[in-house]
């Protein structure tokens, strides 16, 4: 029996011996979605994040067999997201983006922090993001633009 | 179309490749001599499409280039589409595609507006023509030559634009100078955009590889049965130094390589980081290469100073780890990849494969950030080996680990300046000794005559006025492999100077800030200090622990300044808050500016607070972001940036306010604790 992988409200047929497999790799090499990105392979990062249940997972960490039976939402569908569509909006306004790479993962966390906390103040930015790794610098813009964010959504 | 400025056959040769469109050569070839083939800006009938001439790793380069070809040709922003072409030497000369050394916009920046001048000026005169009126009667608007009521579409005007052989550049600008957001975002926000990590082809498989950790060491054996065992490998290649492990996808060829168990043999140079650094000290006594001898030091009468500086090798550590797709057949070799000298990685894969350049393919790709990494090639050989032994497309990733630990590092190095002050507390004597590993020794093998002209920089032309200056370079190489960062010998040489000039300040009883001033004659870098020490409220009293630094640059085309805030507590340094003033020259996109300030700034405070590679037992200790440790975000300063108007020829953004911030921030340590900082990463 295949296992049944729900991402972004799409199901995809996996082969079960990947059940062990970090969602990551799945998504990535299998699914063939590479806008979840590898940065350190360990939970370092933040790069590969995605949602679950309004979450953020690492998936680099997470085996597929955790996923099965609920909704993964990656980078891709983020936009779907009332929260998602409001940080993609602040993200281009405050021009926050230099290389993009970590931005997927960046852009997830805030989602998963807005859904916990709407209007968070610094010191709960610095929480929800700092998790996520940014090696262009681009802390400041991001710190701006989720403010921005948390005010546009309705 | 016909261009009055190249030949003919350059003409018809551009003009096929790109079929109804004015194609306008950007670098300017010898008069009348050939122009095959080169860097495009080409007019279409629906827009404008430049071929991007540097390669974009995040440092805005399409955005900046793009305002550029737009501002020229009074065309919207959006009408300008950006390619990322493949390697390709002769068809950009005189310009490299080679991106690094601060040199996007210092390099491209008058080629291409002279080019897109002359685009204009052209369509503009067979507007002119056709209607019979004065060309200075026209201008071109929204990609439409207007005259009174007349109008004419660009798109109209290709097949009669002559292009004339130079053009005037616009005096009134309209984009260049206002802060514009980068015009690449949208697919970098919706996971859209495709990094050379990122390319899959039908039927490819995924590999990752070990090489040996200990430099110069070789494979001693591994446990191929158990690895191959591994579901979804499929294949071991194995390399004097290295294992492949080709499996379906990244994960399986992981496990494999854990299977796989694999052993090394030591190298005949055992790296060692006391040993290293015992030797760059013991290259500080001798006398060193000369680079600059201004003035007799031994005539200088007065106070001595001397100070020695240490920095360490530095991982570039991208959030984009190395990967490398190949295929390799008979006819030649594709290869798809983010590299900062597409042209040269073509070259070195051709050479390794023993075909002519013109078998291989090199589809350059966005980095994940590059910082001098992607500089190289060695991640493309490595490619070539694996992509040799198989008959189908493969893609090489590289774990964090691998690309830690294989990193190419910036040098470590040691400095001693050893000056003389006189009665009134100003140096009169000046000598610096550079000694670390070579790159430049390195790239120029035979050519090298013993000083490095980039580890130099920064300290042969430092801002500072000095009778007798002297600057030596010492070469000291070790077993372990160095190349370019986000600025080398000027980062290096900004730390040195500009911390030992604090220590002169306070030597003299002066105010740093004021000693710096009356020994500056550039204005424009006394305006950059001047303007940052202003903003930041240099002087004013702070809280116990506290305390503000500053350091001043000039190189690489600009003029930068900052002054730091810096906390000292329980053992920790943190910077709290960076005021930074540039003068780069003409502002192209200050937004874009203000970007590269806040990147360096965070980049140089990564490599100031935490950022060093040691060896031991012949391997570099670091693999990871737990190790080599870069700033988060509860980490990262305020930054408030400040540029100075300027009409001078624009300078590089890239390296700048990285070099500024270390030095800026260990004064202020000193400030805020009395301990002087003499090495990298800072220690309280």
């Amino acid at each position: 029996m295949p296992i049944i992988l729900s991402v972004n409200g799409q199901k995809h047929s996996i082969d079960n011996a990947a059940a062990d497999v970090p969602l990551l790799w799945v998504l990535r090499d299998m699914v063939g979605m590479t806008g979840t990105k590898f940065g350190c392979g360990v939970g370092l990062c933040g790069a590969c994040g995605v949602l679950i249940g309004g979450q953020r997972f690492f998936s680099c960490q997470t085996p597929l067999r955790a996923v099965i039976g609920r909704d993964v939402t990656t980078i891709e569908g983020l936009g779907e997201d009332p929260h998602g569509a409001a940080l993609q909006q602040a993200w281009e306004e405050v021009d926050v983006v230099q290389c993009g790479y970590c931005q997927p993962g960046q852009l997830i966390a805030a989602c998963a922090l807005l859904k916990a906390n709407p209007r968070p103040d610094d010191a709960a930015i610095d929480e929800g993001m700092s998790g996520n790794l940014c090696r262009c610098g681009t802390y400041p813009r991001i710190r701006k633009a989720v403010k921005l964010a948390a005010g546009g959504v309705k | 179309m016909i261009d009055g400025g190249i030949s003919r056959r350059g003409v018809l040769q551009g003009a096929a490749a790109v079929g109804a469109a004015l194609v306008v050569p950007v670098a300017r070839g010898s008069a009348g001599g050939a122009l095959a083939a080169n860097a495009y800006i080409s007019v279409t009938a629906s827009g404008v499409e430049l071929a991007l001439p540097k390669t974009e790793m995040g440092q805005g380069v399409i955005t900046s280039l793009s305002m550029l070809v737009a501002e020229e040709l009074g065309v919207a922003l959006n009408k300008v589409r950006v390619s990322i072409p493949d390697g390709d030497a002769p068809r950009f000369a005189p310009i490299t595609q080679e991106t690094g050394g601060s040199t996007s916009i210092r390099e491209v920046y008058k080629p291409m507006r002279q080019a897109a001048a002359r685009a204009r000026v052209g369509l503009i005169e067979a507007a002119a023509r056709q209607w019979g009126v004065p060309p200075g009667q026209c201008d071109l608007v929204d990609g439409v030559v207007v005259a009174g009521k007349r109008r004419l579409a660009m798109g109209d005007l290709i097949a009669s634009a002559v292009l004339p052989r130079e053009a005037p550049m616009r005096q009134n600008l309209r984009l260049i100078g206002r802060p514009t957001p980068r015009i690449d975002a949208r697919p970098k926000i919706t996971g859209a955009m495709q990094f050379g990590i990122d390319f899959r082809l039908p039927g490819m498989k995924v590999a990752t590889l070990a090489q040996c950790p200990i430099y110069g060491g070789t494979l001693a054996g591994l446990d191929e049965k158990a690895a191959l065992a591994t579901p979804g490998v499929v294949k071991l290649v194995k390399g004097r130094d290295v294992v492949f492990v080709v499996a379906d996808h990244y994960w399986a060829a992981l496990q494999g390589y854990v299977a796989a168990n694999v052993q090394w043999a030591p190298g005949p140079k055992m790296a060692d980081q006391g040993a290293i650094v015992a030797d760059l000290d013991a290259a500080l006594a001798q006398p060193g290469h000369s680079a600059k001898a201004q003035g007799d030091l031994n005539a200088a009468r007065g106070r001595e100073f001397s100070a020695t500086y240490h920095q360490p090798f530095l991982a570039h550590a991208a959030m984009e780890p190395l990967a490398c797709t190949i295929h390799v057949t008979e006819k030649g070799c594709e290869i798809w990849s983010g590299s900062q000298v597409p042209a040269q990685a073509r070259a070195d894969a051709a050479k390794a494969l023993g075909m002519g350049e013109d078998k291989v393919t090199f589809h350059n790709f966005q980095m994940g950030g590059g910082f001098g990494r992607r500089l190289e090639t060695d991640m493309v050989l490595r490619a070539v080996e694996l992509g040799r032994a198989v008959p189908y497309p493969v893609k090489l990733v590289w774990s964090r680990e691998e690309d830690v630990q294989h990193d190419m590092f910036r040098p470590a190095y040691a400095d001693r300046i050893s000056a003389v002050i006189d009665d009134k507390g100003r140096p009169i004597a000046w000598e610096h000794r550079i000694a670390g590993s070579s790159i430049m020794a390195r790239l120029m093998g035979d050519g090298f005559k013993g000083v490095d002209g980039d580890a130099i920089e920064g300290a042969v032309e430092m801002p500072y006025a000095v009778a007798a200056h002297h600057v030596t370079f010492q070469q000291v190489e070790s077993a372990v492999p160095t190349s370019w960062w986000r600025g080398v010998g000027g980062l290096r040489s900004c730390f040195v100077v500009e911390s030992f000039i604090d220590e002169l300040a306070h030597g003299a009883g002066a105010d740093p800030l004021a000693y710096r001033l009356a020994l500056m004659e550039d204005a424009r870098s006394r305006a950059v200090l001047s303007r940052a020490a202003k903003e930041a409220g240099w002087g004013r009293p702070m809280p116990k622990g506290q305390g503000m630094g500053m350091a001043v640059l000039k190189l690489w085309g600009t003029h930068i300044a900052a002054v730091v805030e810096a906390k000292v507590a329980e053992g920790q340094i943190s910077a709290v808050r960076v005021t930074i003033a540039v003068d780069c020259g003409l502002a192209i996109n200050p937004l874009g500016i203000e970007a590269q300030v806040e990147s360096g700034v965070i980049f140089g405070l990564s490599a100031a607070l935490y950022g060093e590679i040691t060896m031991k037992d012949g391997a570099a200790q670091q693999s990871n972001y737990h190790d080599f440790r870069i700033l988060r975000m509860n980490e990262a300063p305020r930054i408030a940036t400040h540029i100075i108007a300027s009409q001078a020829d624009p300078g590089g953004m890239g390296e700048p306010p990285c070099a500024v911030v270390a030095p800026a921030l260990a004064n202020a340590v000193f400030a805020a604790s009395g301990q002087r900082m003499r090495k990298l990463p800072l220690v309280v």
